[in-house]
């Protein structure tokens, strides 16, 4: 079992589809998974689309998506939105918070206080020189710099932080955003 | 036994060849120019993968050209890349080819197609190919001075190729049966137990089997047979294999032949005064590709079956009948239901609704009365093709 799963409790996404299509072997619950890939990659694809591409029954499609919206394995459909094509100001910054862990919560208790702010985009417990990393997100670089003076850095058992602006996002989860590789093919070929 | 040429061409002397006079040039010129004047156009014509090749191949091909790997190889190729050859086909076919006799690294199969009609043909020999089949099949086989035999394969039965058929063709002349499945263009595959049958009569004739095997590795739902791997068939196979389909690598012209030593030493030796060696670059690509890109392979896989069955599904929908191809990445529907011609619905369909599409006639007569719509295009592009391809149906049913 992986660590994170020991702190987040959760059950390990299969333990969740696999009682629906058990008796029908591991190759279906593989296919299975392909509806999620699909899903990941574009959420707009409908259902009768997804039964299309991996020949799998509508209905079990359906079955399977709404299984995985209640258990909160699919968590939400969200839109990749490059705002400073939109003309909107954006800044980032990755923090490096240092952080006491405490006796009974360990570390949770302080990440829970920092997740909860929206100007948290990203929390993650890290291994290494510092515990939390924290991506934050803000209209400028003045408010990212209250966010952490004012907020992050008095919370009690907050070391220390160090902040990194981001100046340029190169590929976000996945998707290369500075440039696009064009596949320049004839029109024509045999 | 010389080539009887015509008699006029033997008393004068041409500016090219008689030999090259026999072969046409690609029947779709015409339809290329007019699609390359359009604007907008939404390709289902197109031969090769819409992904550029994975990026860690690319960057091994950067970097063995930045430590300086820019002079000639081997004229087999560098005996890494044949290791890693014969290693792949031990694995995927338990077929075992000694690299350093065995085995050839070609500038793609076309080379090694053309290798292998003029190593095994002499003036008159006769090879039998499916039709329809890959454009360069006729061309590659009368450039050798040999004599195309094509058997007509039929949709109803998936254009697989029957050995009946194939045994009613063979005549004392016949010197070799090139086939190539997965087909393009029809996407059609042939089960071992119907390779079986083919590999029989190539024995009991003794006829040799080149077999071009480009789209192996994309076949889904199914394991693909290698016809060497057939029993009996290793010695009598010329197997032709390459990088540009599965590994998306159609731009580096890198492929490779195995066979026994006495067949590639003679492909080696066409070679070597001929193309010498495959490009350097393309061979260290090559290497990283056996090594590290069967993850690549896998994913670009998965994707060509996801817009298969979306292509499939769609053309039927739209009255476009056409069997589920298992291999490469083409869908050969019907267009009788239009009353047009394979070209004419082609041409029309780009002219009216932009949307190019290879006539099937390009691959042999047998082609007529249907298009290859290649799938190796975005899922929004099939969409959209489909969607045109059926305003354009209902018009003209």
């Amino acid at each position: 079992m992986s660590s994170s799963r020991r702190l987040t409790g959760a059950k390990p996404f299969f333990g969740i589809i696999l009682p629906l299509y058990e008796e029908r072997g591991q190759g279906v619950i593989k296919l299975m998974k392909e509806v999620f890939e699909i899903l990941e990659r574009d959420a707009r694809t409908t259902v009768g689309q997804i039964s299309t591409m991996t020949g799998i029954p509508l209905a079990e499609v359906e079955q399977a998506i709404k299984k995985a919206e209640e258990e909160r394995a699919i968590v939400k459909y969200k839109t990749v939105i490059d705002w400073e094509k939109l003309g909107e100001e954006q800044v980032w910054a990755l923090i490096e918070v240092r952080i006491q862990p405490q006796r009974e919560v360990g570390f949770d208790a302080i990440a829970g206080h920092v997740y909860r702010f929206p100007q948290a985009r990203s929390v993650y417990l890290v291994s290494g020189t510092y515990e939390l990393a924290v991506l934050v997100c803000g209209k400028s670089m003045q408010e990212i710099a209250a966010f952490v003076a004012q907020k992050l850095a008095p919370l009690e058992g907050v070391q220390r932080t160090v902040t990194h602006f981001i100046l340029k996002r190169y590929k976000e989860d996945g998707e290369i955003l500075a440039e696009r590789e064009e596949v320049r093919r004839l029109p024509l070929t045999l | 036994m010389p080539p009887v040429y015509p008699a006029q061409l033997q008393t004068r002397r041409n500016t090219t060849s008689y030999r090259a006079s026999q072969i046409s040039s690609s029947g779709i010129r015409k339809f290329f120019d007019l699609l390359s004047s359009m604007g907008e156009v939404v390709s289902l014509g197109v031969g090769e993968p819409d992904f550029v090749t994975p990026w860690h191949i690319r960057e091994a091909a950067i970097y063995s050209l930045g430590r300086g790997d820019t002079m000639y190889t081997s004229n087999s190729g560098l005996l890494e890349l044949r290791q890693e050859v014969a290693s792949y086909l031990h694995q995927a076919y338990h077929l075992d080819y000694d690299p350093q006799v065995e085995l050839i690294i070609t500038a793609g199969v076309s080379e090694g197609l053309d290798l292998a009609m003029r190593a095994i043909l002499d003036p008159g020999d006769e090879v039998i190919l499916p039709d329809p089949a890959y454009v360069a099949y006729p061309p590659c086989i009368l450039l050798a001075g040999g004599i195309p035999v094509p058997i007509p394969t039929r949709g109803e039965n998936q254009f697989k190729l029957k050995a009946a058929d194939i045994e009613a063709r063979i005549t004392d002349r016949t010197k070799a049966i090139l086939i190539g499945y997965p087909s393009n263009p029809t996407g059609a595959v042939m089960s071992r137990e119907e390779l079986a049958q083919i590999a029989k009569l190539a024995r009991k004739n003794n006829i040799m089997v080149v077999s071009d095997e480009i789209y192996a590795q994309l076949v889904y739902g199914i394991e693909h047979s290698c016809f060497a791997s057939l029993p009996g068939m290793r010695e009598n196979t010329i197997l032709l294999g390459g990088f540009s389909k599965a590994y998306a690598m159609t731009g580096w012209r890198i492929g490779y032949a195995a066979a026994r030593a006495e067949i590639i030493q003679v492909m080696t030796k066409i070679h070597q005064y001929t193309m010498l060696c495959a490009p350097i670059m393309a061979q260290m690509a090559a290497i990283e590709a056996l090594k590290f890109g069967e993850a690549d392979v896998q994913q670009m896989r998965q994707e060509y079956d996801r817009r298969r069955r979306v292509m499939v599904a769609g053309l039927n929908d739209i009255g476009m009948a056409c069997f589920e191809p298992k291999g490469a990445f083409y869908t050969f529907p019907a267009v009788r239901g239009t009353g047009l011609t394979s070209e004419e619905f082609a041409e029309k369909l780009l002219v009216e609704e932009k949307v190019a599409v290879v006539p099937g006639t390009a691959f042999g007569e047998c082609g007529e009365g249907h298009v290859r719509c290649c799938y190796a295009t975005s899922l929004a592009n099939i969409e959209q093709a489909l969607e045109r391809m059926s305003r354009f149906v209902d018009r003209h049913r």
